[in-house]
């Protein structure tokens, strides 16, 4: 057993942190999140310069062969910075989605455009109906000749708004919900039928509602196996997930900062607020549930290859303590902070926005609380 | 021992139910109940239906316009107004200045400012806070030194909830640094519109509203006549008032409409082929809230009845106010919850609603994020945490 960082993994880790320093202060942040596209395409070239947006690809897809660990790595440290570059929806859901699903020779073909930097994607799967539950796919594709028609609507497309293309999950047999019949296709975000309303998210990220109607593709649209896609957008998701509980963990660990700083620096009555015992125990609290998110968020990092059922409970128990736990930090952290935690200006409020909307990605806590009831039924059946 | 409201107070509230029924315009209470951005035209509407009942300042005594009504009867009447989704009484003329001016006021402050007051011809904001004086309030620096007739009042007051709109002011200034913080305070009344000298700024709060501003006071001259009180005795005045501040503190009616709320979009709303309220975790968290609701129900009556047999609301009142915040809080952030991903899209403030997913869902994360302000404002909890350890329990 070994907690310790690899020098590659350290090296990773000051890369991220260098570029978050230079590139994201509260002022700069701001500024992205108010420009026409949400993101910053210097900051992006960036990434892709350093090779940030290889990291999760397979050598054979041109990458750099990271696991959960070193995605955690990139991940925790946009957290701290509150990156809203579209990381998650373009590397580490389309982008790990296609090298899944693709052969040796295609992957590479397919990533070269993430990698270098040129397009952004966006993974249409979620939908109106379904809440947190990615095989609820009402959308279908309908084999027409040579070509596919697919029609439907996807929900809170995570940088669905500005993806050149989307990878959008479409039902080509099978019943809904449900993981048989899932195909995966390869969408330019401007085609005929596509229609696509954009906005900003509470934690300043974007995403978009998107509707296809009859939108006709190429059957070289079709990405892997038709009826294929439940196993790639699994792999894809977890890895998403593993993403986003860093990225909690990364804007918690500021977050407890912060209000520690605070506390240290306001005073009331003549002393620090910090000096009050109610106040120290409750800074203690927060520090212990960034703690649990840190563990879990590990845990689960490092149990992309392990047996099924213990992946799937890391996974989910992961997400789940991040819902409990994030909240907790964030809503103490302004409370802590009194009116100034209230204000837009203060970057508390930001983290705390953030750590409470990781929630709304890729199932909530009462979502992964049920995966968790799963495992716990299979478990009893087997026993 | 009898729980129940005995025949005359039943009647009240029938009485209170038809009139809200006939004067409250649906267009006003649909906002309220589905946490829209509610206008201060629709405040003013609502008060002003209130006012020619004679049923707006209902803390009043009864030779100043209040309806004389009993402990009991306020409380029937402040629940099923909230539960029928009337907006809020903006309390600051009504039952924050008000009552100051009529213990402590001259008879002129009296004739002048309680008429416009119930008229809603003012609108007044709290000029208590500063930047460095929160909890710790008595520590403020906004200072006024008197010259003639008038006082020039210099500094910063802050967190000032809707001084966009005011017209008017009451801030506690210093008239005296050479003394003990509290005995060196003085309650003064501000025109905001007419005096040269006032500015106000907006501040931006974490759901993107605008709610709460700054105020500076740059050399402003303000009339001795304003002074409210004796100078540097401000400080009784602002307990004072704080004890108004406190009544109705503990929301039992906005909770329950909140909480109904929640209910109906449980009902209403599918998530995975069934309706939200037949997911068990959503069930649990639904009646979760409930129980904890009644209790502060229940607490809430026990203090209000022992104000009607004599007893004076005081530290008590502390136990209200942490129970009844935090129960508004864990109802908005089920609140949020239930919205699911649509929880995500930042509403358009200058649209008013979004149109990205259910519809209940478009105030779902701003409610969640503004409502962390109950347990920060009004005495933070933490304070009435000390209040209850020091009053009550003699820590
Ligand atoms: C939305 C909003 C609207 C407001 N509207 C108005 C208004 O209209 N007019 C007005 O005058 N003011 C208004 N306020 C200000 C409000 O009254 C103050 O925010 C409040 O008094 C807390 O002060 P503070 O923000 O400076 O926090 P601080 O006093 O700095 O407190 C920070 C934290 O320390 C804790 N703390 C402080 N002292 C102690 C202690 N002794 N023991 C334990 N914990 C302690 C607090 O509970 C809090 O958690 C408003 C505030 C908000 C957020």
């Amino acid at each position: 057993m070994d907690f310790s960082y690899s020098d590659e993994q350290r090296m990773l880790k000051d890369m991220v942190d260098r570029v978050v320093a230079d590139q994201y202060s509260f002022e700069q942040r701001e500024k992205i999140i108010k420009s026409d596209t949400g993101y910053s395409p210097e900051v992006w070239s960036q990434f892709a310069e350093l090779g940030l947006l290889a990291v999760p690809f397979s050598e054979a897809a041109g990458g750099f062969n990271g696991g959960g660990a070193e995605l955690m790595v990139v991940a925790e440290g946009f957290g701290r910075g509150l990156v809203v570059e579209p990381y998650l929806s373009t590397v580490v859901l389309a982008g790990t989605f296609l090298d899944a699903a693709l052969g040796d020779d295609a992957k590479a073909d397919a990533l070269e455009p993430i990698i270098s930097g040129e397009q952004k994607y966006a993974l249409a799967c979620y939908e109106p109906n379904g809440r947190y539950d990615p095989f609820w796919i009402e959308t279908t594709a309908k084999k027409d000749g040579d070509s596919y028609v697919l029609s439907g609507k996807k929900a809170v497309v995570l940088g669905g708004d500005s993806a050149d293309r989307l990878l959008v999950i479409a039902r080509s047999s099978g019943d809904n919900p449900g993981k048989n019949g899932l195909s995966a296709f390869l969408v330019d975000g401007n085609a005929d039928g596509v229609s696509r309303d954009g906005y900003t998210t509470f934690d300043g990220h974007r995403a978009a509602e998107i509707v296809l109607d009859n939108v006709k593709v190429g059957a070289d649209a079709l990405v892997g196996e038709e009826g294929g896609a439940a196993a790639p957008l699994q792999y894809a998701l977890d890895r998403g997930i593993i993403a986003l509980c860093a990225e909690a963990a990364g804007a918690m660990e500021v977050a407890c900062d912060l209000t520690l700083d605070y506390i240290k620096e306001r005073k009331q009555f003549g002393v620090p607020i910090g000096s009050f015992q109610a106040l120290q125990h409750r800074m203690v609290d927060m520090r212990i549930s960034l703690e649990k998110v840190r563990s879990l968020a590990l845990w689960a990092a490092c149990s992309l290859d392990a047996p099924d059922a213990e992946r799937r409970q890391r996974l989910a128990a992961a997400k789940a303590m991040v819902s409990k736990a994030g909240r907790h930090v964030a809503e103490e952290a302004i409370q802590l902070f009194g009116g100034m935690g209230m204000m837009d200006e203060s970057s508390i409020s930001h983290y705390a926005k953030r750590i409470v909307l990781i929630d709304h990605y890729l199932g909530d806590g009462n979502y992964h609380t049920d995966r968790l009831i799963d495992l716990l039924v299979e478990e009893n059946a087997a026993a | 021992m009898d729980i129940q409201y005995n025949e005359a107070e039943l009647a009240f509230r029938d009485e209170v139910r038809a009139f809200v029924a006939e004067k409250l315009p649906k267009e006003i209470s649909d906002k309220v109940k589905s946490s829209e951005h509610v206008s201060p035209e629709d405040m003013i509407t609502w008060q002003r239906a209130l006012y020619e009942k004679g049923w707006l300042a209902i803390n009043w005594p009864e030779k100043h316009g209040g309806p004389g009504w009993s402990p009991i009867q306020k409380h029937i009447f402040e629940e099923e107004t909230a539960e029928a989704g009337a907006p809020r009484i903006l309390p600051f003329g009504l039952n924050m200045v008000a009552p100051v001016i009529i213990k402590f006021g001259t008879q002129e402050q009296k004739d002048y400012y309680l008429p416009r007051i119930l008229k809603s011809e003012d609108w007044w904001a709290q000029g208590y806070s500063e930047p460095g004086a929160g909890s710790d309030l008595a520590s403020l620096k906004c200072r006024a030194e008197r010259d003639g007739d008038h006082y020039i009042v210099n500094g910063q007051k802050t967190w000032t909830t809707l001084g966009q709109h005011a017209n008017m002011i009451f801030v506690l200034v210093r008239t005296d640094t050479t003394v003990k913080k509290q005995e060196g305070i003085s309650f003064l009344l501000v025109d905001m519109e007419n005096t040269p000298g006032v500015t106000v700024r907006p501040l931006i709060t974490l759901d993107g509203a605008h709610e709460v501003n700054e105020v500076f006071f740059d050399n402003v001259k303000v009339p001795v006549e304003n002074l409210v009180g004796e100078e540097n005795k401000g400080w009784t005045c602002a307990k004072y008032l704080l004890t108004f501040e406190r009544t109705g503190i503990a929301g039992v009616g906005i909770s329950k409409a909140a909480l109904e709320h929640l209910k109906q979009i449980a009902r209403n709303e599918q998530a995975e082929g069934k309706p939200l309220i037949e997911h068990p975790r959503v069930a649990e968290r639904l009646v979760e809230l409930e129980l904890e609701l009644m209790a502060v129900e229940m607490t809430n009556l026990r203090v209000v009845s022992a104000a009607e047999a004599g007893g004076v609301p005081g530290a008590e009142s502390s136990f209200l106010k942490v129970m009844g915040t935090e129960v508004r809080q864990k109802i908005s952030d089920l609140y949020r919850e239930l919205a699911g991903p649509y929880a995500l899209p930042f509403p358009d403030l200058d649209v008013g609603e979004d149109a990205f997913g259910p519809e209940f869902s478009a105030s779902a994360s701003s409610t969640y994020f503004n409502l962390r302000k109950l347990s920060i404002f009004g005495g933070s909890n933490e304070i009435q945490k000390n209040i209850i350890s020091k009053a009550i329990l003699g820590l």
